[in-house]
Order: C-alpha cells, then structure tokens, then sequence
C-alpha cells in the first residue's frame, strides 16, 4: 500500500485572513509568487515557518497556512536564527522591507548574512516608509520629498545587495514584483540554495512611492532598463538585445552591439564565481547610466551556521555517549559529609 | 619550638593586590582548599572592571575574601581577620576591614617611594601610629619568592609572577591547610609548561616552610570542620551553579538547551560554561547584541526547545521590547538578569539589586512577568529549575534575578542525584486531521495557559506576532472589548502562579517586633543579622522572598502580624515600594549602594535601631 502525499495547490498556502494591503500594492504580486513557489517545492506547509519584522510586507505571515511569527522592528533574522539553530528540519523565510531591514534591523540582517544562516530573506524594497505613512527610507533617493523631508532627503541611499555582498553573502539575488515568473523562479531558487538566500524585490508602494521603480516596469522603458542576468550568459539588454555590458578596466559600460563588438567581448555571468567582486560590480550599476541587473548575482556553496551549530552538538555527543549530569555534579573537587 | 595551634571556630581572610598579581586565583585556592577541609565558605570576590588598571594604583586593586567556618555561615564575613596586601594601594584601600588585633601580612617589598607615590601616598603606611592595632607580619615576598625560583632561571618578571603563591602558602602555613588540593591545581593548570608549574609549587612551598621556620606568628589556627547535612558537597560558584540548574532543567523536562547571549559583566561566565556542555545537547549562540540574543531565544522557544537568555541590567534594558514580544506570544522561557551596579554602564564588577523594578515593570503596555530570585551562590542551581517549572507550565518568560555578589561567589553545593529530581511535565499538541475543527493556538487551560504547539506539527500551523490577539484563534484583532480582556487575561495567568508556589516561610516566631523581608542575594546577611538579633533576646522574625512576582499567598497576612516590617536592599527600595503598593502597609528600608553587600553588624544596628 502506498501512502500519496496530498498535492498542494497555491490557494493552500493561503490563511483565512483577509489581506489587509493597499488595492494595487505590489505586496499582492509577491505573495501569489510565493505561494506558487512553494506549491511547486512540494514541502509541506508545517514544515515552513516565515518570520517576519514589522511594516507592511512584514504582515506577510498572517496571509500564510505555514507556521509564521510577527516579531519586533529589525529582528526578524535573530529569530530565524534562533528557530533555524535547534529546528534544522523547518524551511524558514525572513519577509522584511527596507525599512525593517536596513535601518533599524541592519545589524541583524548584517550578522544572519555572515553567518550564513540556512534561511531566505525576501526584502520588499519600496523605497519609502508605508506602515508609518511616507517618511523617507534608507533606500530613498538623494533629494526625495517626504513628510519628514519638506526639502528633500539628504541621506545618501544604500544598495541592499551591495550590503549582502560586503557581508559575504552566498545567494544574492533580485526581482521585480511585477516580474512574475521571474520572481517565481528567483524564489524557488532561493529556497533550494544551502545557506543564506539574500533577495531584494523591486516593490511598488502605490499609496506613498508610486512609480518608485517604473523604469524598470514599463513595457516602454523596462527593456533598456533591465539587464536579466544567466550564469553563462553574457549581459545583453535593450528592446532589440542590441545592447550589452562590457568590462573597461575594474569599470562596466554600456556597449553597443554590432559595428565591432561582438557578445564574445561583454562581460559574462559567473554566479559562482568564488570572489564577490562582480557581484558587488554588477550590484553598483544603477539608473539612468547602467541598466540595472535583475537575477542571481551570487550562488556559491560555504559552510552554513545551523549545520555546523547542530554538527558540534553531534559530535560532542558522539564523544561521549555515556555523559550523565551526575558524572558533572560529581566532577572535580567533592568531599563527602558524614 | 612548634607554635601553638589555636583552635577557632571561623576566620575570615582577604588577599588584596595590583589586577595581575592573581589575588582571584588565590583566594579560589584557599576557598577550595577549606571546602575541602569540611569548612563551610562564602566568598567575596571584588575587582575592578578594568583589566589591568595603572599598576600600583587604588583604582587597580583587586580583592578576594573568604570565610570559612565550623558551623553554618551564610556571608563571606564582616571584619577581618587576616589581610593580606601585596603593594601600598592595596593596604590603603582594604584596611578599615580588619579587625582591631587582625593579623595585616604585608609584601614588604613592595613598601617603597616608588610604589607610595603610584597609590598617592605621601609616606609609608606602616608607619602610621594606627598600625599599632594590628598584629603586622613583614615578608620580603618578591624576594624570597625570587629567591626559591633562582635555579629555574626564570627572567625576573615570571618569577615575580609567583608571588601570590608564596603569600598563599604562608596563609596555608598559618591555618594549617593542606597543599595538596593547590598542589594538583597547580598541575592541572600549568601542567603543559612545566617551568611556570615548578615555579608556582617552589613559591607555594616556600611560603608555607617560611612560615614554619620563622614562625613568625605567635600561634597558628585550625578551623575544624562544619557539621553539614550528610553528602556529597562541592565547592560551587552562583554562574556555575545557574548554568548546571539550567542544564538540569533542560534535561528534566526532556529537552535540549539553547542559550541566546551577548557577553557582559557579571553575566558571561554562564555563556562560558553552558558553551562547554554540548555534550548534554546544549547550543550556545552568541549573537551580536543583547537584542539579538533574546529575539534568538525566543525563536529557539518557538521551536520547542529550552530557551534562555543571560545578561545584566544594560542588557535587559535592551531586552525590554522582545521580553514584551514573549509575554504576549505566552512562549516559556528564562530571561536571566546577573544584576550589577547601575544606572547606566554603572559598576559593571559590583553588586547591587537595583533592577527588580526595571524586570517587573520596564516595559510597554501591560506586561506582567514572573520574577524569581536566587539567594545565594548554590542556591542558583534549584532557581534555574524552579523558573523553568513555572515557565513551562505557565507559559510564559520567566525573569531569574541573581547579582555579581552570588554570581562570583561560591560556597558549598550539596550535590543532588539526578534520578532523585521531579521531572517537569512539557506537553505539545499531537498532529490534527484535516476534518478536525480549527486548532486554536491561544485557548487556555485550568492554568490559563496557551499550548505549545510546535511547527514541524501536521495540523497546528498557526501565526503568533506582537499585535494583539484575538482571544482562542490568536488572529488579529483591534477589537476594545477583546483587548482588555486579554490584557486582564494574561495578567490573572501571572497573578495565578501564587497558587503554584510555596507559601512564605518564617524564620522565628510568625509574629512579633520586627519582619525582616529579604530578597535575593542578602540572604546570608539577613540570616546572619536577624540570628544575632534573636540570640540577644529581640523579638526579630525574617522572611525571605524568592518569588517576587507574584507574592506567596500568605505575604499579606504575615507582614501584618508583625509591628514592624522592614525591607534591607541594595537599592534606594525597590521592593519596599512594591510592598508599599501591594499592601498598604509603611514597610521600612535599609538602602545600601556601595557596590558591595551588607555587612552583618550594620544590619543588626539598624534592626536594633528600628525596634528602638
């Protein structure tokens, strides 16, 4: 007799709770994809917990069937790492955004990436503050015009992937919430990779930052704007991939193809390059002069924190099968009392 | 001529020296050597936080005392009986503490111009008429030590380095202790560097023999074992004590440990030790700040192991969000405060009790949490069990408040046997069928408790957050009605414990004069004081509080018996102010903030004072 495990579609990861997003949020987009993604990795829902921070995308566990915590401003990858340190056998997501993550929870995000805790962190980045009504974020530009900056915003932006890099992140990756199969695929890829899974999605906060990232999602625009990148493949964009990235020096510039330059003289992807030097290069390219990259920037293999945690218990036990807390009471200097 | 052996019954003896002359190590010695004897010991390490302050200054002095005893002790000792200083400062900066007609032994070496200047005196202390009080014994430590280490030819500073083991084997000399316990240290310790290890014996021994054959004190003394309960006893500090109960407790409710910490003074010592026992399935993780830490435990105790966090008062100001986060996921776990001097970064080697309002009220919103107190170093160990037993049946974040004094301390553990221990029930919700009703992840039992269901589980998946939950479902709810009830809800939980803990004991008649109430580490002071007091005929009864949220039960009724009731803390009175509240009552305080802890006779003036 054999026992079928139930085939779980989507709509099964779904809670009861009503969705509480703004119409038109790209939350939405992000959370059909990972539903998706998870109904096409066949784990079962009890074995998934997401964590979560707090800001809008951190409501994101309430809308899962999976386990799921809504933890403090920040922390969310210290309780990954607690929950993911002495239950290996769970997949646990970390769902933050750019707030959560890069101000308030930076030093968190900073250390769980090092470490390489074997967890995924989906950052929603829209560039503003949502949850508290519109203040700038530490992804918003020089110069925005926000409720807290009536002159425009002076903090220079930080490039989450840039970060991740500099941490030594193993799984670096970027997407788009309205790039659906590409978001699908991004994730998917991120759940399989041992390790930490570090991924930015470009999100659209329609209410407080509409348009943030429109260059990179118009139908006009998004081609010339976009470089997709393919371990293997050289980086070619435009409409009429007549466009391509090629090395100048430790520098990347926009060629064009044809009238001499062939794709054998661009720049090729190497996710698995063992120095993060091009991933860091690829993550500086920024509109309006590069293209800016979306994909797998970094896949490399390294030692994971919670394997190697569960590793030393393992083998501490192993060493001594017949340790007794009596033997411990007892040890070193004792004396009896008649 | 043999000197005269004077049987005593307990002696008090502190070592006192520059931060690297190794005054902690040799105050350990003799505590361990004594324990050994069948003494009872306490003990009072006090240093400075600095590593090594400026050599030769007050600021760098670092002390260890000890008492050791035939009869049950309960403090490290008031004034002392034996002191012994390696440099100026030290003298300078411990000699009030002697008793008049204590024994002062001095490292005469070290009384020059050069070392007077370092501790800001303008001359030599010995010369101070008021010396006269004391019995001064002069050894020329540096160089006798120099001297018996000659043919290992060693360079001048490691040699100088042994000194404290010639000052330790001169006090073994003059209290008739063994060398052997030290001896086997010395062994175990600088066994792999056998030059350093022949050196510290060769000092050890040549303090002791300079002792027998200048006899350079009248009489030597003897302190004849204690009559402790039968059994097997170890000489045990409170960290180590705490960390082991943890363990302990791990085990008895069948689960591996998980400790989530940040190191900080007085506290580190249990992420030390807890980090060398993977071997009983304990993880160690230390994070990158005490936020971290705690958020980490509270992840592990979603999982469903025991999770703990350790820290000091600093820390537990960090803390205070994600402990608020804990009581309302209503998730069990211990989060341990080893209190030191504060406000601020304070005194970060000092003692003090001055975080109990801070662990029962700082944080947002209403909060209740369980607090529990250790009262002593071995007393650590039944306090880690205590806590979790309530953690886990209750579910909730227990607080475990120990302090620098019995966290350093360490007196004699009666080891327990395991198997003789109550297991600690832990139950988890089964699996559920699809067809079953809704699992309800906030519906309570008799206890009120919430389960404790744990992912991994077929069936149970649920969402727990910060945001306010919805009575039984645990979904989000902004309702008013809901969330007063949940907030009265988890507040009756934590009320309810008081039904589960032992009523308050009374030490002497349940009614009188005066109620001495106490609280954590002053303990042995209080027995002490409130033991004199009774011995002189005073009407003096004395409670202590291990529980300090919630109360025992009968707390009321008993402070109402007495005339008097008064509250000794090392704060500006914390519990006195929640006594106050609680009862109505116009309980007294005796407040100490001196970074060190109450002495015996200052108690029992004030007592005395007090019934007037």
């Amino acid at each position: 007799m054999s026992t079928e495990l139930p085939v779980l579609k989507p709509a099964d990861f779904g809670s009861d709770q009503d969705v509480r997003w703004c119409p038109g949020c790209g939350d939405y987009s992000i959370l059909a994809q990972m539903k998706k993604a998870l109904a096409t990795q066949g784990i079962p829902r009890e074995k998934i917990a997401f964590i979560s921070g707090i800001g809008c995308s951190s409501r994101f566990p309430y809308y899962m069937s999976t386990y799921g915590m809504h933890s403090i401003h920040g922390r969310a990858p210290s309780f990954a790492t607690g929950l993911k340190s002495v239950r290996p056998d769970l997949q646990v997501w970390v769902i933050t955004g750019d707030g959560d993550a890069l101000s308030i929870g930076g030093n968190h995000l900073m250390h769980a990436i090092r470490r390489n805790v074997n967890v995924n962190i989906i950052l929603f980045n829209n560039r503003i503050y949502g949850l508290t009504k519109g203040q700038y974020s530490p992804t918003s530009e020089v110069g925005k015009i926000t409720k807290s900056s009536p002159m425009g915003s002076v903090d220079n932006p930080l490039t989450p992937l840039s970060l991740a890099v500099g941490c030594g992140a193993t799984f670096i990756a970027r997407s788009i919430d309205t790039h659906i199969k590409h978001l699908g695929s991004t994730l998917l890829a991120a759940a399989e990779h041992q390790g930490t899974s570090f991924v930015e999605v470009y999100q659209n906060c329609n209410i407080f930052n509409d348009g943030a990232w429109k260059y990179a999602t118009d139908r006009e625009t998004k081609q010339d704007n976009i470089v997709e990148l393919e371990h293997g493949k050289p980086l070619i964009f435009g409409a009429e991939s007549d466009k391509g990235i090629r090395l100048n020096g430790l520098n990347p510039e926009v060629v064009e193809l044809g009238s001499g330059i062939a794709e054998d003289d661009l720049l090729f992807h190497d996710a698995q390059a063992p120095e993060p030097t091009m991933a860091y290069l690829l993550s500086r390219m920024r509109q309006p002069e590069f293209p800016e990259a979306i994909g797998i920037f970094r896949k490399v293999d390294a030692p994971v924190y919670d394997d190697q945690l569960n590793s030393q218990v393992t083998a501490a036990q192993q060493a001594a099968p017949d340790a007794s807390l009596n033997a411990l009471f007892n040890s070193g200097n004792t004396w009896e009392v008649e | 001529m043999a000197s005269t052996v004077e049987n005593i019954p307990r002696a008090t003896i502190r070592f006192a020296g520059d931060s690297g002359d190794g005054m902690q190590l040799t105050g350990a010695q003799l505590t361990n050597t004594s324990a050994l004897a069948g003494n009872d010991v306490a003990t009072f390490p006090d240093f400075p936080a600095e590593i090594r302050a400026p050599r030769g200054t007050r600021a760098g002095v670092s002390g260890f005392q000890v008492q050791f005893a035939s009869e049950d002790i309960f403090t490290p000792g008031d004034q002392l009986d034996t002191l012994v200083v390696m440099n100026p400062a030290a003298l300078i900066t411990n000699i009030s503490d002697l008793r008049s007609g204590g024994l002062l032994i001095v490292n005469e070496d070290s009384f020059v111009d050069k070392e007077f200047r370092l501790a800001k005196l303008e001359y030599n202390p010995l010369d101070d008429p008021d010396m006269d009080q004391y019995r001064v014994i002069k050894i020329k430590m540096t160089l006798l030590t120099r001297t018996a280490v000659e043919e290992l030819e060693l360079s001048t500073k490691i040699a100088d380095r042994c000194k404290n083991f010639f000052a330790m084997g001169f006090v073994y000399w003059l209290y008739n202790r063994n060398l052997q316990p030290t001896l086997d240290f010395i062994q175990a310790k600088f066994g792999g560097k056998p030059d350093i290890a022949a050196a510290n014996e060769k000092a050890l021994r040549a303090g002791y023999n300079y002792g027998e054959t200048t006899e350079a004190a009248i009489s030597t003394f003897k302190v004849d074992k204690a009559k402790l309960k039968p059994g097997t006893y170890k000489n045990i500090m409170g960290n180590q004590a705490l960390a082991w109960g943890c363990i302990t407790a791990s085990k008895l409710s069948d689960k591996d440990l998980f400790l989530g910490s940040y190191p900080i003074t007085p506290a580190s010592d249990i992420l030390h030790e807890l980090s060398k026992h993977k071997k009983f399935g304990v993880r160690t993780f230390q994070a990158e700040d005490e936020i971290a830490a705690v958020c980490a435990t509270i992840g592990a105790a979603f999982g469903g192991h025991m999770a703990i966090t350790t820290s000091s008062g600093p820390g537990i100001a960090l803390k205070g969000e994600a402990m608020g986060l804990g009581m309302i996921l209503e998730l069990p776990m211990l989060i341990i405060n080893v209190q030191r001097g504060g406000p601020s970064t304070g005194l970060p080697t000092k003692t003090e009790q001055s975080d109990l309002l801070q662990c029962m009220y700082g944080r947002n919103g209403e909060s209740p949490l369980p607090v529990i107190a250790a009262q002593s170093p071995a007393d650590c160990f039944s306090t880690a069990i205590d806590a979790w037993r309530v953690a886990v049946r209750f579910m909730c974040p227990v607080v475990v408040l120990t302090d620098g004094y019995i966290a350093n301390g360490a007196e004699p553990w009666k080891i327990p046997d395991f198997d003789s221990l109550e297991k600690i029930e832990v139950n988890h919700p089964g699996e559920r069928s699809e067809d079953a009703p809704p699992f309800l992840p906030y519906k309570r039992d008799e206890n009120l408790s919430r389960p404790w269901a744990l992912p991994g589980t077929k069936g149970l998946e649920h969402r727990i957050g910060g945001l306010e939950k919805e009575h039984e479902t645990g979904d989000v709810s902004y309702d008013p009605e809901n969330h007063e009830f949940m907030c009265k809800i988890r507040q009756e939980k934590i009320d309810r414990i008081a039904d589960f803990i032992p009523e308050l004991e009374v030490d002497g008649e349940d009614s009188g004069d005066l109620l001495v109430l106490s609280w954590g580490g002053t303990y042995g002071a209080c027995t002490t004081a409130v033991s004199h007091c009774r011995e002189e005929g005073l009407s003096v009864s004395h409670a202590h509080l291990r529980f300090l949220n919630p109360f025992p039960r009968n707390l009321g009724s008993l402070i109402g018996n007495f005339k008097k009731v008064v509250i000794p803390e090392l704060n500006l009175g914390q519990l006195q102010k929640i006594i106050r509240a609680t009862y109505g009552v116009d309980a007294k305080g005796i407040h100490k903030l001196k970074g060190r802890p109450f002495t015996v006779s200052e108690l029992v003036e004030q007592f005395k004072e007090l019934i007037g």
